[in-house]
């Protein structure tokens, strides 16, 4: 539980020489919820690209496990492929329910397992829609299908980016109860980004507040919500605009 | 007369198909590449490939005729891959050539069509780079498939430049649209009706089988 997954060092995100993320220092234990609060253009989705190796930073470290790299070090596909992200909006390809979710697997080059694929949408509530058109299903559905495609793969990590937002209040319960299984029966490391404070204070142990590219305060769930030690972290709580 | 007809039927498949498969070997990749890639220049390549989209067909055949001609650039090399003028190898240069920027372009258009999250999502489920641009180039099904299509659509139906490079020499070069134009000009108007006819039920059929290539898409 407390062995670090994820060690972040003096990790700068730049495009075009704008500045949008600067991290001296973030650590992400093994099996933590960890949320990423913010308003928006704050630089979470850039961080989430980057912890799930899409992105390479413009300088600094990101040490996975033992392993150290750098933006001059390709990032191996087993490494890749032990963590993976549900987005906001899910793109799903132009297949089967069933079949976008055994996709992942097939990457590997590994067997459809009939067994875990069906356990999977059964557990977000999908298996009736096995066999329909991916296409076909409303945005609480499609959002459930990238959460089972994600599940099936059995990340040790899964990054959640506003996976819940524009969904209607069933299935956002549906889907924080989901993650909040994975986090706690099978042990899957939570990284969550999310503009919805309750949703942070529901799903997380650890919460970060994340300011134009900068980490704010990164606290335990109860020091953040209870005692920011910030007043921008207060600030942004209430509501107020802090940017 | 029957045995003339099937040969220069299937002179015209043949021309047409290979011309057809080397366009779609060169034309695809670049075009995949280009809907994905953002480079310097992207924008100049795209006009120049829109341009070529454009290119009358017989212009092709007169720059390609004067490549191939003794003084010309290609004609003064003593190469089994360069083609002679009035052969079949000189028509499906020039085919080659006229399809190969629909094939390309139509594909790039396809291909900068599709969801750009798509990639970044197929990454993340652990594709390699390879996997996710088969994973886009199958999501841009409908439109390769249409790009193939419009790539034949442009070399089967074409007359100009096959007339220029190959001659419409009988029993060598000879294909149906040259035939029809001949058989016209003989005043022969129930051949070149009946190769008309031929030349359409070989373009829908063919097309209908490009289109199996498409599949279903969410259902339709």
């Amino acid at each position: 539980m407390n062995q670090v997954i994820y060690s972040l060092r003096q990790l700068i995100k730049e495009y075009t020489g704008r500045r949008v993320l600067e991290i001296p220092q973030l650590d992400i234990r093994r099996g933590e919820a960890f949320a990423l609060v913010g308003p928006s253009g704050a630089g979470k989705s850039t961080l989430l690209r980057l912890l799930n190796f899409l992105e390479t930073p413009s300088s600094g470290s990101i040490t996975f496990e033992d392993i150290e790299f750098h933006p001059d070090i390709e990032v191996p596909l087993e490494v890749r492929r032990r963590v993976t992200t549900v987005f906001q909006r899910p793109v799903l390809l132009d297949l089967t329910v069933w079949e976008n979710v055994t996709y992942g697997l097939h990457l590997r080059g590994l067997k459809d397992s009939a067994d875990s694929t069906r356990a999977v949408l059964e557990q977000v509530g999908l298996i009736h829609l096995a066999r329909q058109h991916a296409r076909t299903l409303s945005g609480g559905e499609a959002q459930r299908v990238a959460l089972a495609r994600a599940m099936v793969l059995q990340p040790d990590v899964l990054l959640l980016d506003e996976p819940t937002a524009n969904l209607d209040p069933y299935n956002v319960g549906l889907i924080e109860d989901i993650v909040r299984e994975l986090n706690k029966e099978r042990g899957t490391t939570l990284v969550l980004v999310t503009h919805n404070v309750f949703q942070a204070r529901r799903l997380a142990s650890q919460v970060a507040l994340l300011l134009e590219g900068k980490l704010v305060e990164v606290a335990g769930v109860e020091a953040f919500f209870q005692s920011p030690k910030d007043p921008r972290t207060a600030a942004f709580m209430r509501g107020e605009m802090v940017y | 007369m029957l045995n003339d007809l099937g040969e220069i039927i299937l002179l015209s498949l043949e021309v047409s198909g290979i011309a057809l498969l080397l366009s779609a070997l060169v034309g695809l990749p670049i075009g995949i590449s280009m809907g994905l890639g953002h480079f310097t220049g992207r924008r100049l390549v795209t006009a120049l490939l829109y341009t070529g989209m454009g290119f009358p067909p017989v212009v092709i055949g007169l720059f390609v005729y004067l490549l191939l001609s003794r003084n010309g650039i290609l004609g003064q090399i003593n190469s089994p891959l360069i083609p002679s003028l009035f052969t079949p190898g000189a028509m499906i240069l020039a085919q080659t050539i006229i399809a190969f920027p629909l094939v390309a372009g139509f594909t790039m258009a396809a291909v900068m069509g599709v969801d750009p999250q798509l990639r970044l999502q197929v990454l993340s489920l652990g594709a390699t780079k390879n996997q996710a641009a088969m994973a886009i180039l199958r999501e841009a099904r409908v439109g390769v498939v249409a790009a193939i299509v419009a790539g034949f659509g442009s070399i089967i139906s074409e007359v100009g430049a096959v007339m220029l490079v190959g001659g419409n020499i009988e029993g060598r070069t000879r294909v149906m649209t040259t035939a029809i134009v001949l058989e016209t000009r003989k005043g022969n108007f129930d051949l070149a009706l009946s190769l008309g006819i031929v030349l359409l039920t070989i373009t829908f059929f063919t097309n209908l089988a490009l289109l199996r290539l498409q599949g279903r898409t969410a259902g339709k």
